[in-house]
C-alpha cells in the first residue's frame, strides 16, 4: 500500500486496525472480469416497485427537497408505527419512538453509539453481516462473537450465549433472517433468548431487515415477546423487501429514551434522512403485501431450486429459510473458502463470496445469493457442477 | 393460482426438471399436473411472445369496439362466439360500459381491416355499430415490456 507512514500513524487506532471488508477485496477481483455470473450480490435483482419510483418523481416535482424533522416526516413515522405493529407485533409512538435513518447501517451505528460506554461488551452471532464487528469497535465496545453452527441451522441458543456472557455484557445484537446463512429463529428459539436477556438485564439490538423474506413460516420478531419491547431497539428498512437499496432508507423503533439518545447523534451527524427517500417510503408502505408477495414467491422458487441443485451435486447445505442467501459447505473439497471462491471465479466465472468475509467461523462455506434471475441461477449451477467435478 | 401455472406463464419453455426443483416436487408430479391442465383445457396452448414492431411485418392491428344486441337464448355468447370464429379476430372480450365487445383484429393493411368491418362484421345480425381504432405502437404485451430492459446496474459483489 502506498502512502506516508507519518500520516497513517495519525489515524485513529481503532480505524487503522480494522481491516477493510473482505467482501470489498473480493469485489475488486470480480470487477476486473467480464461475463461473470454473480451470486455475490446482497441486494434484490428486482427493481423498486414502479408506483414507488413514480411517486418519488412526483414528490420531487412538488418540491419535497428540504430538510425534514430530525426524526423524519411524521406522516412516515405514523405509517411505520402502523406497519411495525401489524407485521412485527409491537406498538411504538410515532411522536418519539420511531427514528428514520439513512439505512439500517446508520441506525445500527446510532444504536451502538447511544448505548456503549468504552469497554462494554456486545454479544453478536457469527457468521454475520460484514459491518457488525466494525460498528461495535467504532462505538468503543468490545465485540464478543458467538459462533452459530450449520448443524443447528445457524440458529442462536441460550447455551451459546451463556458461554460468552460476562457481567460487562450490555447488548445482544440479533439478525434473523440472517445474512449470510439464511437462518431464521422460531418463536420458541426466541423465547429462550428472551428469557436470557431478561435475566441478564441486557439491551437487544435486532436487525430485521429481511423480516418479510421468509419462505416456510412467517417471521417472528423478538419485540413481540413479553417484556422485550421495552428493552429492544428494533431496526428495519426498505432495502431488501422493497428493493430500495439506493434510497438508503431505514428506521429504528424503541423506547422513547433510547430513540431520543439515538436522535441526538443523528441530529448532529446526519440531520435527517433524505426527504425524497422518505416520500418513497410513505408510498412503499401504502401497499406492502402486493409488492412483497410476488417477490417472496419468486425467491422461494429460487431457494427451492438451489437447495435441490446442491443436494443433487452432493453439496451439503442447511435449508435456507429466509433472506435470499444459501450458505453451502464446501469444506469437503479440501480448499479454503477463499481459494474455492477464487478458483470458481477464475475457472467458471461464477462469483460466490467466501464465508470468511462474514467471520472466521465462515471458513468452509460460501455465500450464494439468489437475488439473481432464474436463468443465471440455472447456468451458475451447471458451471458449479462442472467445477466440483474437476476438484 | 397454482404456482406451476405461474412458472409456465412466465416461461412456457422452462424444463420440467427445473420446474420440479423450483417447486420442490418430483418431475413425474410436474408432468402429471401439466398433462391434467392440458387435458382439462386450462392450458390452451403455448405461444412465443413476439415483438412484432421489430419484424417490419407491414401489417396493421385494429381495436374494434362493437355494440351488439344480446339474443334471447344465448345472451352475448352466441354473437360473440360467431365473431370470434373469424380468423382475423385475434382476441375478443365482453366488456362493461358504453360498448359490448372489444376485438383485436389483424389485417395486411388498412383497407383489408376496413373490408372486414364493412363486409363481415357490421352486416352480422345483432351488430348495432362499430368503432375502429388502429394500433400505432406496442409498449407492453402480456406483462412484458417491448423495449430493451436496462442493464443490471448493481455492483457485482455487495454485502
Amino acid at each position: 500500500m502506498n502512502g506516508s507512514p507519518s500520516l497513517r500513524n495519525r489515524i485513529n487506532g481503532i480505524v487503522r486496525d480494522i481491516p477493510r471488508s473482505g467482501i470489498r477485496d473480493f469485489f475488486d477481483i470480480v470487477s476486473t472480469m467480464k461475463d461473470v455470473i454473480s451470486l455475490g450480490i446482497g441486494e434484490p435483482d428486482f427493481d423498486t416497485p414502479w408506483h414507488v419510483r413514480e411517486s418519488t418523481v412526483f414528490a420531487l416535482e412538488r418540491g419535497a427537497t428540504h430538510y425534514t424533522s430530525n426524526y423524519g416526516y411524521l406522516e412516515l413515522r405514523r405509517a411505520l408505527s402502523r406497519y411495525v405493529a401489524k407485521k412485527f407485533g409491537a406498538q411504538y409512538n410515532p411522536e418519539n419512538e420511531v427514528l428514520v435513518t439513512v439505512g439500517v447501517s446508520e441506525a445500527l451505528d446510532l444504536a451502538l453509539r447511544a448505548l456503549i460506554n468504552p469497554g462494554d461488551e456486545v454479544l453478536y452471532h457469527e457468521p454475520c453481516y460484514v459491518s457488525y464487528r466494525a460498528t461495535i469497535l467504532f462505538a468503543h465496545g468490545a465485540p464478543m462473537s458467538v459462533e452459530t453452527k450449520a448443524e443447528s441451522g445457524f440458529r442462536l441458543t441460550r447455551e451459546m450465549l451463556e458461554v460468552k456472557a460476562t457481567p460487562r455484557t450490555k447488548v445482544l445484537m440479533l439478525n434473523f433472517p440472517n445474512n449470510p446463512t439464511g437462518a431464521v429463529m422460531s418463536r420458541s428459539d426466541l423465547e429462550d433468548i428472551a428469557a436470557f436477556v431478561r435475566e441478564r438485564d441486557l439491551i437487544v439490538v435486532t436487525d430485521e431487515i429481511y423480516g418479510e423474506l421468509t419462505y416456510d413460516a412467517p417471521h417472528t420478531s423478538i419485540v413481540s415477546l413479553p417484556g422485550l419491547r421495552d428493552r429492544t431497539i428494533f431496526l428495519h428498512g426498505f432495502s431488501k423487501a422493497w428493493a430500495m437499496t439506493g434510497f438508503r432508507l431505514g428506521y429504528a423503533c424503541g423506547p422513547a429514551d433510547l430513540i431520543e439518545a439515538m436522535m441526538k447523534i443523528h441530529q448532529y451527524t446526519m440531520l435527517c434522512a433524505s426527504s425524497m427517500g422518505q416520500k418513497a417510503a410513505i408510498e412503499a408502505l401504502a401497499r406492502p403485501d402486493t409488492d412483497i408477495g410476488e417477490m417472496v414467491d419468486e425467491y422461494r422458487r429460487r431457494r427451492n431450486f438451489l437447495a435441490t441443485s446442491f443436494a443433487e451435486m452432493g453439496i451439503e447445505c442447511h435449508r435456507p429459510l429466509g433472506a435470499f442467501y444459501a450458505f453451502p459447505s464446501v469444506a469437503k473439497f479440501g480448499l479454503k473458502s477463499k481459494d474455492f471462491a477464487i478458483k470458481l471465479l477464475n475457472e467458471e466465472k461464477v462469483a460466490a463470496v467466501p464465508g470468511t468475509a462474514f467471520g472466521d467461523c465462515g471458513e468452509g462455506f460460501i455465500r450464494c445469493a439468489y437475488a439473481t434471475n432464474m436463468e443465471n441461477l440455472k447456468e451458475a449451477m451447471v458451471r458449479l457442477k462442472r467445477f466440483i467435478g474437476r476438484l | 393460482m397454482d404456482e406451476l401455472l405461474k412458472i409456465l406463464q412466465a416461461n412456457a419453455t422452462e424444463s420440467r426438471e427445473n420446474i420440479a426443483k423450483m417447486l420442490g416436487i418430483p418431475v413425474a408430479e410436474v408432468n402429471r399436473r401439466i398433462a391434467d391442465y392440458e387435458k382439462s383445457g386450462i392450458i390452451r396452448g403455448y405461444q412465443a411472445l413476439l415483438n412484432e414492431d421489430e419484424l417490419d411485418l407491414d401489417t396493421v392491428t385494429a381495436v374494434i369496439e362493437v355494440k351488439v344486441t344480446p339474443q334471447r337464448e344465448g345472451g352475448f355468447n352466441t354473437i360473440a362466439e360467431r365473431i370470434s370464429r373469424f380468423p382475423e379476430v385475434r382476441s375478443a372480450y365482453l366488456m362493461s360500459g358504453t360498448y359490448d365487445l372489444l376485438l383485436f383484429v389483424d389485417g395486411r393493411n388498412l383497407r383489408e381491416v376496413a373490408a372486414f368491418v364493412s363486409e363481415r362484421l357490421s352486416p352480422l345480425e345483432g351488430v348495432l355499430s362499430t368503432s375502429t381504432h388502429f394500433m400505432l405502437k406496442t409498449y407492453k404485451r402480456l406483462g412484458v415490456l417491448m423495449h430493451q430492459e436496462t442493464p443490471d446496474e448493481r455492483l457485482s459483489v455487495a454485502p
